[in-house]
Formats: C-alpha cells, structure tokens, sequence
C-alpha cells in the first residue's frame, strides 16, 4: 500500500497547543475561540509562516457555543490570516481535531489546498446553558404577544421546575448512557480490575510529570497570559499530579457505580479547557517555503460500532484498518499513543488490540497484536494532561510526531475513542 | 487625466488652468465639487475663494437653480483648512486682517444666497472647512472614521478667522463651542451630530443621493436644520446674559491659569466669542478679523506654524541622503517591508513600543527573560488598547486584533521571520551585547537589529555585532504612545537602507522622526543632561525644589527639572547622568543632591519616594522636606532666595535667586549643548534640533525649539549670557565655538521667511 495522498503526501510541519487546564481552573476566563485564536497565533509565530500563506482552517470543537458555531471561522478572523481563509468546523466527538486534520489533509491530498491549519479547542468552562423547554416556549409566546397584560399572563404559566436551567450531560443521546457508565460497563465487560485501572492512572500522571519536568512536554505548549489582567500566566498543563500515588488513586471512590464500581474520577480523564493545532502541508509545498516537516500522514482510518455495546471499544476496528492501508503492521510502530478517556477503556482497547474476536469483527484474520507498554502513551495521556474533547486528536499527533523525532523512530500509530462508538486510527511516518 | 505634461508652477497647471471648483446640475440642485488641482486635500486659498466668489454670483444668478450641494472630489478630505503657506506671507496685522475679512465676506455670501447649499460631509473638516460648514444651511456628514470636523487654529496660535468665533458658539452652544476652539481638537461625527454640529449622518455611498434630497427640501422649506444647544443646562448656562458672562469669565481664568499667558490666541478667541454676544455679532465678526490679524503677528503663531512646516517636512523626509553615497544604486535607499517585530524586553519600554506597533497592524514578538515580566507587558499593552477602547477611538475587534498580533515568549522561537528587532532591555552594554549576539544567531541575514537605548553609544553596541551594517538606534520617549518623537540614531557602518527601513517604519507608527548621529546621549538626552545637571546643583547651592520647577514651568515646560528626574527613575538619570559625564566631564559632573537622594534609595515615583511625596496609588503630592537633610549642611533650610555657600569651588550665588536666573541657568544649558550637537553633527539640521526638543522634552513650543529660540533672543546675547555665566561657573557655561562665530558674524540659524 503505498502512503496516503496518491502522491501528494501529505506533510506535518509544527503542532502547538496551550497548557491543559482543569475546567473552572486558569483558563476558564477564555472562550474556546480565544483558546483557538491563541494556539493558531502562536502557531504562526512559532513556525515564523506568513500567514497570507494559509489557505485553509478546520477545527474541531464538541459543544459549540450557541451564538458562534462555527468556531473555525471566528478563529481564523484574526489579522495575521487572509480573510479569504477557508475555515469550517467539525464535530466528531472526542475525535473532532483528528476529523479536523484528516479534513485538511484530505484537501491537501485532492491538491485543493496546500497550506492548512488544523486542530480544536474546547472550553468547558464556558459551556452554553440552556432553559426548560417549557420555559423557552414561554419565551418565545411571551416575544410574539401583543400587549403586556396578555405577555403577563403568559408569564404566569411559568412554575418553578421551568427555571432550572439545563447543562448538557456528556451522555449518549442514543442510549442516555453517560460516557462514565459506559467505561463502567466495558470495565465489567472486560474484566478490567480496580487495580490495573489506577496502576494505569498513576502510570499516566508519572510519564507526563517526567515529559513536563523535563522539556518534551512543554515544548509542543505555548505559555497563556491570562486575560483580561495578564497577572498570571499558564505554562504547561495543570491537571498533572506529580505527587499522587497509587494508594491515593485507590481511595476513590467509584463514581458511576458507587457499589461495584471500579471507574473513578482518578482514572478518568478529567473536563478540561484548551486548544490545540497542528499545521499541515503538501510535502512539496513545504520544501518550497524551505520548511522541515516532522513528518507525514501515512493512512487513516474510522471505524464506529452500536454506542449500546462497548461505546469506546470502536479503536479496536479502525486501527487494523490504519494499518492495512499503510502496508505496516503493529511491529513495525515506534509508538503508539492512545486517547485516554479512561484507564477502563484503554485497558479494553489493548485487549481488544491482542483479541482474535474483535479481529474477526474488524473483518481481520489476525489480531492486530500485544501493544509494547514501552512504546505506549510515552509521555502519560488524557487522563494526566487532560482532554479538551475538540482539541485532544491535535494534540496526541503533535506528541507523536515529535517523540519519534526525538527517539528517531520512523512509524507511529494514533487512536482515539469518540463518543457515538466511534473510533479513529492513523499512521503517521517520521521524514528525513 | 490628460496625458500631457503637467507642470505646476504656483498652484496654476501648465498649458491650462484647472478650477478647484465644478459644477454639475441634478434637476434643479447643483453639485459643487471641491477637488484641488494637484494636491491630495482641499485647502482654501485665495484662487479657491475666488472661485466660489465667482460661483456664488453664478448661481445666484441662474434662476433655473434651486439648490446646491457642497461636496469634495478627495477620497478622505473634505476641506482641511486654510493654506498656511499663504499665511507666512502675510506682512502686517492689516493683511491678515483684510484675509480674515475676505473670507468672513463669502462665507457671509453664502449664508444668505437665495438659494440653500447643503454641506455633504466627508473626510476631514477642519478650520475654515468647517466654517464653510458652518455657513452651509444644512450639513450631513458620514458616519466614518475618516469624517472629523474641528477648528484646530489655536494650534497654530491662531483663531478661526472666518466667522468659527461667532457661528459655532450659535450652531452648539457657548460651552460646547469654546470647549472646541480652545482645544482645537476634532470631534468625529457621531458626536458632531450628538453636540448639533451637523443635522444628519448617513452612510458614505448614500451622502450625495441624500444630500441632493436634503437640498430640494430645505429649498422648498420642508426641512430645516435643528441648532444644538446643550439643553436645560445650555439654557441657564447660556440662555441669558449673566449665564453666558459667568461661562465666559470661567473660560479666561482657566485658560490663563493652565496657559500661563504663553498662548495670546486662547484668549483672543474667548473674546471673539465674547463681542459677539456684548454687541451682536456684526461687531464680533470685526472683532474676529481684527484679533485674526492681532494673532497672525505673534511669534508664538510664527514659531507654531514653523514646527507645523518642519514636521510636515519630516513627513516627507526618507531619513537618508543618496547623494551622500555615490556608489550606491537607488533601490539601496529603499525602506524594506516591516511585518513582523520582534521587541526584546517587556518593559515600559518594550511594551509601549509594541502597544503601537499592533496598532499599526505589525505582527510583535515580544521576548523577555521570564514570563512573569512578559505578562506585565501584556498587561501594559493591554492598558494602552483598553484606553483607547473606552474612548471608542478603536472597536472591540480592533482591540481584539491588535492583542491578537501580540506574541509573548521567553525564548527566540518566532524570530526567526522578524524584519526588524528592538531591544528595550537593562541599559547595560554586557548585557546588550548578549542579547545582541543571541539575536543575529536567529534573524534573517537581512533582519534589522535597533536598539532603544537611550544613552548608550550605537557603535558601542554594534562592536557585538557580525554585520554592523544593520544596526542602529531607534529611541522612542516614555511613554510611547504619547511621545510624538523617534530618534534614529545612525553609526557611521549603519548601511542607508537600513535608516531608511527605519525611519520609514518609525512615521508608521505616527512618529515624527529625526535622524541623528550616534554619541553619547544622541541629541535629546545630550541636551537635556546639562539642563537637569544644572537644576541639580541649583539644588546643591541650596535653592528650593519646588521653586526651580515653578521656574521652569512658568518657562514654557510642560514639568519642571526636578518633577521629570522623580518621574524617570533617580537611578536611571543617575546611570545616564555617569555616561554623559565620562563623555563630557568639563561640563556634565554630577550634581551632589542627586547622588545623595540615590544613594539613600529615593528613586523617585517609582518607589514612591523622591523629591517629591507620593501616595500609595503614586500620585505626586508636595515636595518632601526631608529630602534637604539628605545634601545640605544640617540646619540650612531651602528658602527660596538662600544660596548654600559650602562648595568652595563655586562662588556663592547672588542672595535673591529670581526665576528669571533659574530659567537662565537650566535653559542656557540645553542651548549651549545643542549648539554643540549641530556642531558635532549630531543633528542634521537646526530644523531637527527644534523640532527633537519640542517633542521629546517638551521644550516650549510657542518658543519654537533651542534654534528658534536662540535666534528670537540673538545670538551675541546668548553668548554674552554664556560668558557671564562661565565667569561664575568656570567650564559648564563656555559657549560654544559655533556660537561664537555665529555671533561675530551676526549670523542666525535660520534665515528664511519662517524665521
């Protein structure tokens, strides 16, 4: 097979992302599309592109704010970029930045673009909340009624239980399981114990405390100076518990399951604010403006299953699929970075990887086979440094990539779960 | 455009005249278009006026006519004023007079035509621009960033000279209209429309269309313009003769207080205003002439309109002189593009520089050592945009776009596309010379390295450097968004382009820019040095704080000596005060109350301790007694008058030390030493002295700059005033050799019209 673009390959030249902040916690003063507008700005500062040589912009976002949805493009209204930028928004789930970039690439790949930005960002400090339904009703009767006694009296329908507002849940609108209570169950499903989840926990905050203490995480972060007063600033991401141990992560109590439950919000990646992008290139593009790539996009593939069975299991079926297109198979992978939206999951994940049923399932003889737990999440994952849902696909790559530079491995595979049971795999190729 | 060679010779075209003034009819309503010939704005001069004599009798006369509409031909200039050039040959108050008159009469003319002529107004519309306004029955303007109407004649010294006295105060009330006169600023037009300035606002593309509509309705009587007139308040205000004669004394006694008598024209333009209401306006527009033609004769109004000129002419000056470097090819005299802007240091400095930058749609790499200084200049330049968004001088997208252009890092990561780099970091030259080193290590090869160093050499710098050629000086004055100057300061090794690249991006950021050489000080600071020195060892020999400032204040400066040292930092005058007097010993040693309230870690403002009190918010309270302790003998007590007679170098000062002798002293200083750098060619020109003087010390402006000044007073009695002087104070007052020679020849440094 040969690599993805049909000879238009399909470059990566720099991915920035700002730190990772609990929601409610540093960045919760900034919207997702100041989020946005800061990494693409730092983006272009930092590779030192022009930005009349972007063409286009696609970002990912998962709750999308009412009144501005397509965050794409009020982040790409920014006077460093031409006006004329294409600039869209997708929304996959948690795999909404890789929806992002496998779009720009694909754009790229047609010969429709030769310079693209991509990535997400999400803010869930500043999610929209919503009235009743009742109470909206009332609103939009009393909007249209003539006189003001008439909009009094329809004013008077209104009893209290109308005014609580509503939230929107991270649950499946399908099923109205909550995305815990599915980790829940494929924890149960696949016999994933307490123990290996929290070992797994504790696994991920270490490799990411090492990756920021020493450099290789913040390198790929650019430091936010916190609006509107700039007396703080954030440099690398702020749910990282150096300190934590296992015995502190195993005095949790379950969150979704208070008796058998094994899920907790210790080894669960928590709600999280940031963005995060990625810039992409025709191969030969980027040679012309004299840019070294960090690599290139060798496949991908998505893969969904029924979100009532296993909700975040659908990897397991797109990353075989990756794999086939690219001519290569797991031995063949430096690395190997897995979305972690919980332990329970990634543990299922790489069961499912090693499983001759779920080969069978993804239309495979073989399953895809034992992922090396040396070359795995080398720098922790979503549940230490957190997961902006739109933002997290841009992020991992950037990781990726630039951790094969450093350990000069030359293939890389990515998957992230989504909600809806849908999965994302891609193999990315180190150059030069 | 014809295709011919046009060839302009006193504001007439070659081969055939062109009249600034056209007519086109719209069914019953004639357009008048305003487009001067060859110029980028409109201006009214005497060929214009005559034109719209000549067309007023036409119109009047064509019955066929209903109604007109005035409007401009230039794309953002609807009428800028009046020609100044026309006003440097006016020889006598009567000739300015008879100017005023002439105008007063057509514009009288109009007002009273038969038929109405709506003003469609567009772009700027400034002095007699908005008197013809004024004089136009009815008046729209475009809701548009570019449309500004105001009288900005007292900038010059002078006052609206063709009925803005007596018409404005009419149109918008008396408070409103002295508010816009005495001020001279513009407003825009959603508060021109607000105040009653102009009846309606409309879009750009629809001013004509509606403008012509107006025409025929206020001809047919159907519509008529509303006057302003500030409301319930207006009315006690102004509604009544002891209201308006209480707003009227309020008036004087402000502006003479905050003038301090220095702007004869203020004054003259509250009683323009006043001899319209005392005797109707037929006397106030006399009045109006009379004081017009009063003012047009004063030095002040010389000295004003010449900085006008000279910084008109900076404008247009590349900064370099091609003749100067034959072996060169014209495109090395070309700016190069500056898009993006790396600023290295977040200071006060740094971060004022970059405030302006953003605004002028430059991308800004802002470097410092550690984030925390980073967020602080953020935090500055976010002030400077926030005040600017509250005055609604910028949208909130604009606000939100220039942050946007702002990017804070603590490495070189981004610099690597820069056009141009500015180091505002710790005037120390260790420390320059590393960053300058880590900088070129980063740029582009073709990437220019400024550094706004205030005091240090140039050259000093560039000896870090492995291609001096671009390097150079870009001083900027604190705080950056207010100062008006820049000094590029040029090596003999800095390549031409470079300059121009410089001073071309420097008038960007609406910066007058003077070029000077490199040296200790460059010009600005040389010149102030020896004045604050002098101020200080008047502190020394015992003469009050507060006095020496009142001193210079009642000069013509807008702070005194003492003040401007607690506000820059003691240290920071302290650490150029050392350079300046390793350069220039004989005469720039260090005063002793200054090292004394250093030493005792009295910074000034910014620790909240100096000269001077401050609170905790640092607002400057009264001078702090005990400071005196710190360098004079105990007991004295800095009287006024009292002269310290402990330095046995200098001889004891006279007992009365008047203002007359502190203004002296200080400002004969300054003088002396800016002879020196015209001597020194430090300066280009005196024209650059004056011009650097004005806006970056603040020196006097209706004294016109040192140049100007010293001519005003003669140079043989500058020298003699030297040479008494360095008869008491042997070395600090020596005149300078081309003083000397000036005044042996009994020449002046300026020597045309304008002087």
């Amino acid at each position: 097979m040969a690599t993805y673009g049909d000879g238009r390959r399909v470059a990566i030249v720099a991915g920035v992302r700002t730190p990772f902040a609990k929601a409610g916690t540093a960045l919760k003063s900034i919207s997702a599309i100041d989020l946005g507008k800061l990494c693409v700005a730092e983006l272009l500062q930092r590779t030192n592109l022009d930005g009349k040589e972007v063409q286009g912009l696609v970002f990912g976002t998962v709750i999308p704010s009412v009144l501005a949805p397509n965050i794409a493009r009020e982040v790409s209204l920014m006077p460093q970029l031409p006006k004329g930028v294409q600039a869209y928004t997708v929304s996959r789930a948690c795999a909404s930045a890789n929806q992002a970039i496998t779009d720009a690439a694909d754009q790229i790949a047609l010969g429709h673009l030769d310079v693209a930005i991509a990535g997400g960002s999400e803010s869930l400090s500043n999610i929209p909340i919503l009235h009743s339904p009742r109470f909206a009703e009332t609103l939009l009767l009393a909007s249209k009624a003539k006189s003001l006694p008439a909009r009094l009296r329809i004013f008077g329908r209104v009893r209290p239980k109308d005014l609580v507002p509503i939230a929107p849940a991270i649950a499946e609108p399908s099923t109205g399981e909550t995305m815990g209570q599915s980790a829940e169950k494929m924890a149960k499903l696949n016999s994933i114990s307490r123990e290996e989840q929290d070992h797994f926990a504790l696994r991920s905050h270490r490799l990411a405390a090492a990756g920021t203490a020493d450099g290789r995480l913040t390198a790929e972060i650019m430091p936010v100076y916190i609006p509107p007063k700039f007396e703080s600033v954030l440099t690398s991401d702020n749910g990282i518990r150096e300190d934590t141990s296992y015995e502190q992560l195993a005095a949790l109590k379950p969150v979704f399951d208070r008796k058998y439950g094994s899920v907790t919000a210790g080894n669960s990646s928590p709600l999280t604010d940031g963005s995060a992008a990625v810039l992409l290139m025709n191969e030969e593009k980027a040679k012309a403006l004299g840019y070294p790539t960090l690599g290139i996009i060798r496949s991908y593939a998505y893969a969904a299953l029924d979100p009532g069975e296993q909700l975040l299991q659908a990897p397991v079926l797109a990353a075989p699929v990756a794999l086939r297109r690219a001519g290569l198979a797991l031995k063949d992978m430096d690395l190997v970075e897995m979305h972690e939206a919980f332990a329970a999951q990634v543990l299922s994940n790489l069961q499912g990887f090693e499983s001759q049923y779920w080969a069978q399932r993804a239309g495979f003889s073989q399953p895809v086979g034992e992922v090396d737990r040396a070359k795995l999440n080398v720098m922790g994952g979503s549940i230490a440094i957190g997961h902006p849902f739109g933002a997290t696909g841009a992020r991992i790559m950037t990781t990726l990539l630039n951790e094969l530079r450093r350990r000069g491995g030359q293939f890389g595979l990515m998957t992230v779960c989504a909600a809806g049971g849908m999965g994302f795999a891609m193999v990315v190729e180190r150059t030069q | 455009m014809s295709s011919t060679t046009e060839v302009t010779i006193g504001g007439l075209v070659g081969t055939r005249w062109k009249p600034a003034l056209s007519v086109e009819m719209t069914d019953g309503i004639a357009v008048i278009t305003f487009d001067l010939p060859n110029e980028s704005v409109n201006k009214l001069s005497r060929a214009v006026k005559d034109e719209f004599v000549a067309l007023v009798a036409r119109l009047e006369r064509d019955t066929t006519v209903q109604g007109a509409v005035l409007i401009s031909g230039k794309p953002d200039v609807w009428i800028a004023g009046a020609d100044i050039e026309e006003f440097l040959q006016l020889k006598t108050a009567a000739d300015a007079e008879r100017l005023s008159r002439d105008g007063q009469m057509l514009l009288d003319s109009i007002e009273r035509m038969r038929i109405p002529i709506v003003a469609a107004i567009h772009g700027a519309c400034l002095g007699g621009g908005l008197e013809t306004a004024l004089a136009c029955r009815y008046r729209i303007a475009t809701d548009h960033p570019k449309t500004i109407l105001g009288l900005p004649e007292v900038q010059l010294g002078l006052i609206p000279g063709a009925g803005g006295t007596q018409r404005l105060p009419r149109r918008v009330g008396l408070t409103q209209a002295l508010d816009l006169i005495l001020t001279g600023k513009h407003v825009r037009a959603q508060k021109a429309v607000k105040i009653g300035l102009v009846d309606e606002l409309v879009h750009p593309s629809i001013l004509r269309s509606v403008a012509i509509a107006r025409a025929r309705e206020v001809a047919e009587g159907r519509r008529k313009s509303e006057r302003g007139g500030g409301g319930l308040k207006g009315f006690v205000l102004e509604g009544n003769p002891a209201g308006r004669a209480l707003v009227l004394r309020k008036a004087r006694e402000q502006t003479l207080a905050k003038s301090r008598g220095h702007y004869p024209a203020l004054i003259a333009a509250i009683e323009a205003v006043a001899a319209g209401y005392d005797r109707g306006t037929a006397h106030g527009f006399r009045e109006e002439s009379r004081l017009f033609g009063e003012m047009a004769m004063t030095d002040v109004s010389r000295q004003l309109i010449f900085l006008f000129f000279a910084t008109n002419e900076l404008k247009k000056d590349p900064g370099v002189e091609p003749a100067h470097y034959p072996n060169l090819p014209v495109s090395a005299f070309e700016p190069l593009p500056v898009e993006k802007l790396a600023i290295i240091g977040a200071g006060f400095m740094g971060a004022g520089i970059a405030s302006i930058a953003v605004q002028h749609g430059s991308l800004v790499r802002l470097k410092d050592a550690d984030h925390a200084r980073v967020a602080k200049g953020y935090a500055a330049v976010r002030d400077v945009l926030k005040e600017r968004l509250t005055r609604k001088q910028i949208t909130r997208v604009q606000y939100s776009d220039y942050m946007a252009l702002l990017g804070g890092t603590v490495d070189y990561t981004g610099f690597g596309n820069v056009d141009l780099v500015i180091e505002a970091v710790f005037e120390d030259l260790a420390i320059k010379h590393q960053v300058l080193r880590e900088t070129e290590a980063v740029i582009s090869p073709t990437a220019i390295f400024a550094s706004n160093t205030s005091t240090i050499p140039i050259a000093q710098i560039a000896q870090a450097s492995s291609r001096p050629e671009r390097v150079l000086g870009m001083h900027f004055f604190s705080p950056v968004h207010k100062m008006p100057l820049l000094e590029v300061i040029t090596t003999a090794e800095t390549h031409p382009q470079v300059t121009a690249t410089a001073v071309t991006y420097g008038k960007k950021l609406g910066k007058t820019v003077i070029v000077v050489n490199d040296g200790p000080g460059f010009y600005v600071n040389r010149i102030l040095s020896p004045y604050l020195n002098e101020a200080a060892i008047l502190l020394d020999q015992g003469v009050a704080v507060d006095l020496i400032d009142k001193a210079i204040v009642d000069f013509g400066f807008p702070v005194g000596p003492i003040t401007l040292v607690d506000e820059v930092g003691l240290d920071v005058a302290t650490k150029a005060g050392k350079i300046m007097a390793d350069a220039f010993p004989e005469r720039m040693q260090p005063a002793k109350s200054i090292q004394a309230v250093v030493a005792a870690g009295r910074y000034g403002r910014k620790s909240k301790k100096g000269f001077y009190t401050y609170d905790k918010e640092g607002k400057k309270g009264d001078v702090d007694p005990s400071v005196y302790g710190l360098f004079l003998a105990p007991g004295s007590i800095p009287v006024a008058p009292s002269i310290v007679t402990e330095h046995a170098s200098e001889p004891a000062g006279p007992p009365e030390m008047s203002s007359v002798q502190i203004q002296q002293r200080t400002v004969l200083a300054m003088l002396n030493e800016a002879v020196r750098c015209l001597a020194d060619g430090i300066i280009r020109s005196p024209r650059d002295g004056d011009v650097g003087a004005v806006f970056g010390i603040g020196f006097p402006p209706f004294r016109g700059g040192p140049f100007r000044y010293m001519d005003t007073l003669g140079i043989q009695i500058v020298v003699q005033r030297l040479e008494d002087l360095n008869a008491r104070f042997p070395g600090r007052f020596e005149p300078a050799d081309m003083l000397l020679e000036m005044a042996r020849r009994r020449q002046s440094f300026y020597s045309d019209e304008r002087s």
